[in-house]
Order: C-alpha cells, then structure tokens, then sequence
C-alpha cells in the first residue's frame, strides 16, 4: 500500500501521514460502536434493553451524542493536582495505545510500519500506557486515583510477564518477530491456525495470553484499578470532559490492540478460514477485523459474567498459575519444535 | 499440589458455566417496558390525580379535615334563603357556594383518606399520573366554579340579608325561623346537572368532561 500510495501522490511525507492516519480513523469509530455496543450487551445480558431513543433504532446514535456532550464539558484541573502532569497523562496514555497500532497488520495490504519486530515493538511500546496512568494517577493528587495507579501498575507489570511467554512459543515455531511473518505462516484453512497447531501446547498459550491481555487492559474480572465499587474510578477520577474521553478511547484502542493481537498471532490474522475463498487484501482486513470484535465480544461478555477479583487473588493468578503454566509451554513447544527439525 | 489443579480446573469450569448462564440471558427477551411508549395497565383503584366534581361539592370541609397533610383549602359562603343551589346527584340539597376549593397536589401525598369521608361522592381518585409542571405554583388546582363577580354578589348579598336579619330581629320579639324548604327524597337526582368546568386560574387544571364524570381524562 505504501508503494502505491508513494506512485500516486509522489510525495513521501504525505503518504507516511496518511499511513499513521488510518489507525485513527479506525480506533475513533471503533470505540464509539464498541461503547454502544457493551452498553447493548451488558442490558441484555440483565434483561434490559439498553439506550433505545437517541438516533432511533435502539439508540445507535447515544455514544456519538455522548462525546458531543463529552467535547463540550468544562477542563476541570484539581487545585492540588501537579497540572503539568495532569495534562500530560492522558496523552500519554493515549500515545501509548495508538503507537501499538503502528504495527499491527490490518490487512496483507495494510500496516503502518512493516518492521521484524513487530511483535516485539507493540509488546515493549503498549508498556507505555502503565506510565501514562501511574502519571494521571500521581498527578490527580487524590487518593483513590493513586491507589487506582499502583494497582494498575502492578497489575500490568506481573501480567506483561505471561502475554510474552506465551507469545513467545508461537515466535519460536516461526523463528520470526514479524507479523506479517507470523500471519503468512499460517495462511491455509483454518486448522493452519496455531491455536489449533501443537495441541494442546498453543491452544493453552492463547488461553494463557487472552486471560493475560484482560489483565493487561483492565477489563473484568481483572479492572481492580477503576473498581468503580471500591475507587470511584479509579487512575481517571478527577478527569473530566475531552481529557476522560482521551483515557476512555485509549481504553478501548487498548482493547481492540490487544484482540487484535490475539487475531493476528493465534487465529490467523487476515487469513480467511477457508482457503483461497473469500481471501485477498480487503477480505484480509474483513477477517482480521471481525476476528478482533470476536475476542472483544468476549471481553465484554467475560466482563458481564464475573465478578472482580481481590489484588490478593489476582496477583494469585498472574504469578502462580498463568507464569508457571506459560513457562510450561514455553518449555514444551521448544522442545518439540528441536525435536521435530 | 492436587488442589492446585483442581482449584484451576474449578475456576474455568466456574467460568464457562457463568458464561453459558449470560449467554443465555443474551437472548431472553428484555423486561424493559419503555414507559411513554408503552403504559402499565394500572391496578383498579389506583390512587393518583384528584377529581373534584363542584356540581354536586356540599362545602362540608369533610375531606379537608381528613386530609392528613391539609393539601385541601375550601372557603364557603352561606346563601340566602331566596336562592336554591340546587341539589347534587345523590340528592343533598346544597346550601353554601364555595368560592374557593383548592388541592395543593405537590403536597398531596395520595392516601386517599379524603375521599370515604366526602357524602356525595365528589372527591375521588382518578388514573391519570403524568402531570408534572415547571412551576411548582401550578400543581395548585383550583376547582371552584364560581367567578370573582358572582363571589362578590353573593357576599353582597349575604351581608344586605344579614343586616336585615339583625334588623328585623331588633325590631321584632323573637319568634321561629323560616321553615328550611323540604329536602327531596333521596335518590332523586336533578335532571340537568349544569356543566362545569374547575376554573383554572392562574393555572390550568386538570381538564375533566364534566358531562361524564366518570370518564378520568
Ligand atoms: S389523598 Fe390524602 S393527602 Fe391527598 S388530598 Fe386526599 S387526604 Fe389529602
Ligand atoms: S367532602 Fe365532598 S362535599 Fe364535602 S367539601 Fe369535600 S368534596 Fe365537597
């Protein structure tokens, strides 16, 4: 796409904006339906219907009415918040999830940046989000954000741990970093998938990197840093207006990044389950597009199923289950991949 | 260790069960009533807005003072023996006008005490619910009939007849009132109840078909 694009407009620059733009222009939409959309499963999970009036049919218009509400709201800056921090943090955040984006390919066609170590770069860069909100945390100068911040750093960090072991064994089958790699490698139908490869070793990995990646981004059960229940809201209490809009976007750009991650490295990315049928480079982004809302269907239905766990249980399952049992495949898959050569 | 895995076990099986549970629920159909769209069928003798129906209101003050929070105000007015009021459907006959009958319905907590006690059956309890307003002042519904000009004649009236009285009465020795017109036979209702309406002023209240009394707007 790059090579066209640079025929077309003959013009580098330009065409490495519009590249870095795409993502945009997706995450935006995306949210504002993924907001309305939890919003419509979560009532009918309770027997409820959700908004229903906005737009007319059932609501759809409600979210694109709430960030118009959202822009318009008032900056309110805490007097004893650090303003320089305040301000910086969503930002932050913000660039944290979107510079995930840079690597992740949409379609055979399609990536922001076609680097080998694809994988790598969005595992080290999406880190970034934990600063941004220990930063809005810190900032806020209150107490449940802080207590938000710490436990989301804590969280992040002991769960980064079993989303790269895990990961980590479908690197070591491709021998690359690469995404694009990683998705050619298992192009075919959809038994090439590699969470259907070395059963059950991978399948167990994509088990282990799907509860992880919950973990990573926050979302029940494993949302003890907004816990509205315990901490009002956690890191983002005293944000409002355009400024909580940006965290609740990076939320859900987190979200689909990590779906999207799973999509690509376990389930075949922009590969069509069935062979040749229904493939190519816009069917490419088809798939990879409706795999990635599959995964954030769960999400949401997960996070209208459980309850939220306790820090105490949750560091439980981050270090006694999910990191000896990633360590486990990591073991078992380079051991049969030697011995398989 | 055994626990160890059992206790992993139980967490996923726990976790998919809790999931077939609201996958289910994904599609029982929703029990949302969308309220203006769609209405309850209220229970009978549901106690909502109150009714005044003044053609046949006696001006007893009965359900004034049954009113636990006194949301009633009503002011009466005697009349002279020459006029007749009429009777009201039950066959009372009616002697006082009430210019004033008003019910604060904000305060109206809708006990319902007011109605047994009303011995025409006047007051009562409609269905109808949706009538906020935007100025607290016009939840004060005024139900007297009468016109401040008729209010005025009527005591003019009283106060020539009162004097009169107190004349006559310095002039005269005592001696028997003038006998009371006979009352009617109960159950014997006048064949033209005049129509109308709770005059709304300054505010606009609730607006019953006094040809049908029954009918609760
Ligand atoms: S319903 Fe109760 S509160 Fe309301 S006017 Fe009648 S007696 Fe008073
Ligand atoms: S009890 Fe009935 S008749 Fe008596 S004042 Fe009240 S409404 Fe009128």
């Amino acid at each position: 796409m790059k090579e066209f694009l640079i025929d077309i407009l003959q013009n580098e620059i330009l065409v490495y904006v519009l590249m870095a733009a795409v993502p945009l222009v997706w995450i935006i939409p995306f949210a504002l339906f993924a907001v309305w959309w939890e919003r419509k499963i979560s009532a009918h999970m309770q027997d409820r219907l959700g908004p229903m009036r906005t737009g007319g049919w059932h609501g759809w218009a409600q979210t694109i009415a709430d960030i118009l509400k959202l822009i318009q709201k008032e900056d309110i800056i805490p007097a004893a918040a650090d303003r320089k921090l305040f301000n910086l943090a969503p930002y932050v955040v913000f660039v944290g999830s979107f510079a995930a984006y840079a690597a992740i390919p949409f379609s055979a066609a399609y990536v922001g940046s076609e680097i080998n170590i694809g994988l790598f770069y969005i595992l080290a860069v999406s880190s970034f989000v934990v600063v941004g909100l220990l930063m809005a945390g810190w900032a806020s100068n209150n107490k449940w954000s802080l207590f938000g911040a710490m436990r989301a750093a804590a969280q992040i960090v002991s769960y980064e741990i079993p989303v790269a072991l895990s990961l980590l064994a479908v690197v070591m089958i491709v021998g690359t970093f690469d995404l694009q790699e990683i998705n050619r490698a298992q192009s075919g139908y959809f038994w090439n998938w590699f969470v259907f490869q070395k059963f059950p070793l991978l399948f167990v990995a994509a088990t282990i990197y799907f509860v992880a990646s919950l973990a990573e981004v926050n979302r029940t059960p494993f949302d003890i840093p907004e816990a509205e229940s315990e901490l009002v809201a956690g890191y983002h209490t005293e944000y409002g207006g355009m400024k909580f809009a940006l965290l609740f976007l990076a939320e859900y750009a987190n979200m689909f990044a990590v779906s999207a991650i799973a999509a690509t490295v376990f389930f075949g990315g922009w590969n069509s389950p069935f062979g040749d049928f229904m493939s190519g480079p816009v069917w490419g982004l088809f798939w990879f597009i409706s795999k990635g809302m599959a995964f954030i269907f769960v999400h949401m239905w997960l996070r209208w199923t459980l309850p939220r766990l306790r820090v105490d249980q949750l560091m439980y399952v981050g270090w006694k289950v999910l990191i000896p049992f990633s360590f486990v495949i990591v073991l078992g898959v380079g051991f049969w991949v030697m011995l398989a050569r | 260790m055994g626990t160890y895995f059992k206790n992993i076990w139980e967490g996923i099986w726990t976790v998919l069960v809790g999931m077939k549970i609201t996958w289910s629920h994904l599609f029982t159909p929703a029990v949302t009533i969308q309220y203006p769209d769609v209405k309850l069928k209220l229970p009978e003798r549901a106690r909502n807005r109150l009714y005044v129906n003044m053609d046949d209101c006696i001006g007893c003050d009965q359900c004034a003072m049954a009113c636990p929070v006194d949301c009633i105000t009503i002011e009466t007015l005697k009349s002279t023996p020459d006029v007749d009021l009429g009777l009201t459907s039950v066959g009372t006959k009616k002697r006082l006008y009430v210019p004033r009958f008003d019910i604060d319905i904000a305060k109206c907590c809708y006990c319902g005490l007011c109605v047994p006690p009303c011995p025409t059956e006047c007051i009562k309890m409609t269905d109808v619910y949706e009538f906020s307003e935007y100025e607290r002042n016009n939840l004060i519904y005024r139900y007297a009939t009468m016109t401040p000009a008729e209010i005025d004649a009527a005591k003019t009236k009283l106060a020539a007849y009162e004097k009169e009285q107190a004349e006559k009465k310095a002039a005269a020795p005592p001696k028997p009132a003038a006998p009371a017109p006979a009352r009617v036979p109960v159950g014997a209702k006048p064949a033209g109840v005049p129509a109308a309406k709770p005059v709304s002023s300054p505010a606009p209240a609730p607006v019953d078909p006094p040809e049908n009394p029954e009918n609760k707007s």
